[in-house]
């Protein structure tokens, strides 16, 4: 197990050099016209005025150094000013991610609370109508675009009903209540047929059969024996599609004015604030390596055939 | 196996094989729709008459008209060209592309495929959207980029599938006797392992358009695929939120063709998984 541990964590270096090294490739690309962006197209600008801007923001460097200096400053946690707002870009995304990471885990919760128990009633009543019923509408959720069903939800709770706000007025209940369940409807859609098809697995292996030969009871089979060793698989397969929800927080953030860092990243894509964009991009992969990570080292200490396993030492 | 489990199955493969062929027939129709949008309009899409902007869906214009006085039905029907053409052409980039790379990476082995998979495990740390936006933040807007932005961030997937496929390949005898029978690289490639290695990986496309044809349509609702006035229908909807309050079907008849159109490819994406692997059918 600890080998296993080192091995991850060894595993994650190149993997972090590749993160960083990418976004800031592409940003640097990209970045070129940012001077021209700062001072409009026009090709009005004096080419003094350029070239001191650009050894200002470090441009003119080789593209290596540029690089490590940029890593360098990443790790003190500092990653340069907005060229927008002119603030501290390190500053504000930190400022704006617990809002991000509140809805996330809001979300989360509501798909567990949902796909779960939906999810192991679909395998159970496997087949029959209770089962097509509930593929049915994990199906649809599935066909829906989450930016669609974000405005269904917004036209019926907040402009029909009138029960919940437009846009959200800070971080309060009634504000995260339409964006954590437009992207538990999405998550919970997919998550659902994951966990039936999870159950519906354990469910027909020769120790369900066995056990009700010998008379015990179907329920005590299921939350005994079925459920505790799918388990395992079903938790890991929610921390995985952690991923996907952080990308589509970005859309339904900006849509419901939910001041995270999604909202800041389309803001920043649209006034075309590189830095901005930079921090968004590194950040986000950052903790999606770790979540995975986590993840994955959690499901080897808990999986009893690897942890009383020969892998020890 | 008895009689009867046996005649179940068969009922169970002809089900299959018809639902094959409704959904294939509907998939092909929203295709021939997508490419000959023009002639199927009834109204010009991009001619404004502001007399009768923001009007109420009516027998002569069945979904209303915007805000500049657009049919919105042929709207949506030359959105179709935008939104499922370039959904198939991203798919149809990233299932080549990565089955190229994939290939050479199980034929070649050694350092390109370490260094290509290295390359690939890179753009799979990123999750999902947010690479796809920040690669369509930097190149801007456009359709093209989007395609583009998404193209890089799924590509790996491809390339993963290809390679453990072809690696599985390498390793039957048929491969070991066309290759004593001195067949050259390329024909061994197009001739024996591709056709074999094929099915999966178009499975796995298919199930895909779906997902694409979202994500396509969020980047462009975001602002970062088509641009007005082109009619798409992510950006149809994004220019038409405003007016949500008032004449709610501007925006939500875009909504409902990408929510039709999805479903249709995934239930043929879902038929094609099963016809080809009776074991998940149900599933």
């Amino acid at each position: 197990m600890k080998k296993y541990v080192l091995h991850r964590f060894l595993q994650l270096i190149p993997v972090l050099i590749g993160i960083t090294f990418l976004s800031f490739a592409m940003m640097r690309l990209a970045g070129s016209d940012a001077i021209i962006e700062l001072y409009g197209d026009k090709g009005a600008v004096a080419e003094e005025i350029i070239a001191a801007k650009q050894a200002e923001l470090g441009l003119d460097k080789p593209f290596l150094t540029q690089y490590l200096a940029w890593v360098g400053g990443m790790m003190r946690g500092d990653m340069g000013v907005s060229y927008v707002s002119g603030k501290e870009v390190f500053g504000t995304f930190i400022s704006k991610l617990p809002a991000t990471l509140l809805l996330t885990a809001l979300s989360i919760g509501m798909t567990v609370v949902i796909s779960i128990p939906l999810g192991v009633l679909a395998a159970v009543r496997h087949d029959r109508f209770t089962d097509y019923f509930l593929r049915f509408f994990s199906f649809v959720g599935n066909s829906l675009p989450n930016f669609f069903v974000a405005l269904l939800l917004m036209q019926v709770f907040s402009i029909k009903l009138k029960w919940l706000p437009v846009i959200s007025k800070g971080l309060s209940v009634q504000s995260a209540m339409l964006p954590t369940l437009t992207l538990a409807i999405a998550m919970s859609a997919k998550y659902m047929r994951q966990v039936r098809a999870t159950v519906l697995e354990e469910l027909n292996k020769d120790y369900v059969i066995g056990a009700k030969a010998r008379g015990v009871r179907s329920c005590v089979v299921l939350w005994k024996s079925v459920l505790k060793s799918s388990m395992l698989t079903i938790i890991t397969l929610l921390a995985l599609s952690i991923g996907n929800l952080l990308g589509g927080t970005a859309i339904i953030e900006s849509i419901f004015m939910w001041d995270g860092v999604g909202k800041l990243a389309v803001d920043a894509i649209t006034m075309r604030d590189y830095p901005m964009i930079q921090a968004y991009v590194v950040w986000m992969a950052i903790i999606y390596v770790i979540v995975n990570l986590i993840t994955d080292l959690l499901y080897h200490a808990l999986d009893p055939r690897i942890r009383l396993g020969v892998s020890e030492g | 196996m008895s009689e009867v489990t046996i005649r179940k199955q068969r009922i169970k493969r002809d089900s299959v094989k018809v639902r094959l062929i409704v959904f294939g027939v509907l998939a092909v129709m929203l295709i021939l729709c997508s490419i000959f949008s023009e002639y199927l309009t009834p109204y010009d899409p991009y001619l404004q008459d502001l007399s009768i902007a923001k009007q109420g869906p009516s027998s002569e214009h069945l979904l209303g008209t915007d805000r500049y006085g657009r049919d919105m039905l042929s709207r949506v029907i030359v959105g179709s060209r935008a939104s499922i053409f370039s959904t198939l052409l991203l798919v149809a980039i990233i299932t080549v592309l990565g089955t190229a790379i994939g290939v050479i990476c199980g034929w070649n082995g050694k350092v390109l495929d370490t260094v290509l998979m290295r390359i690939s495990d890179m753009f799979l740390a990123f999750p999902g959207l947010v690479f796809a936006l920040a690669v369509a933040g930097c190149l801007g807007g456009g359709l093209q980029n989007a395609i583009i932005a998404l193209a890089a961030i799924s590509w790996p997937k491809y390339a993963r599938i290809a390679r453990s496929q072809t690696l599985a390949q390498k390793e039957t005898a048929w491969m070991k006797a066309a290759k004593l029978s001195g067949s050259s690289t390329v024909k061994i490639i197009f001739v024996h392992i591709l056709p074999n290695i094929i099915g999966p990986i178009l499975v796995t496309s298919m199930l895909d358009i779906g997902t694409m044809m979202m994500e396509l349509a969020a980047l462009s609702f975001l602002g970062l695929g088509a641009k007005p006035p082109i009619a798409e229908w992510g950006s149809m909807m994004s220019d038409t939120r405003s007016l949500i309050t008032t004449s709610p079907w501007i925006t939500f008849s875009p909504g409902i063709a990408i929510f039709i159109s999805v479903m249709i490819f995934n239930l043929l994406g879902d038929t094609i998984r099963d016809y080809a692997d009776p074991k998940s059918r149900g599933r």
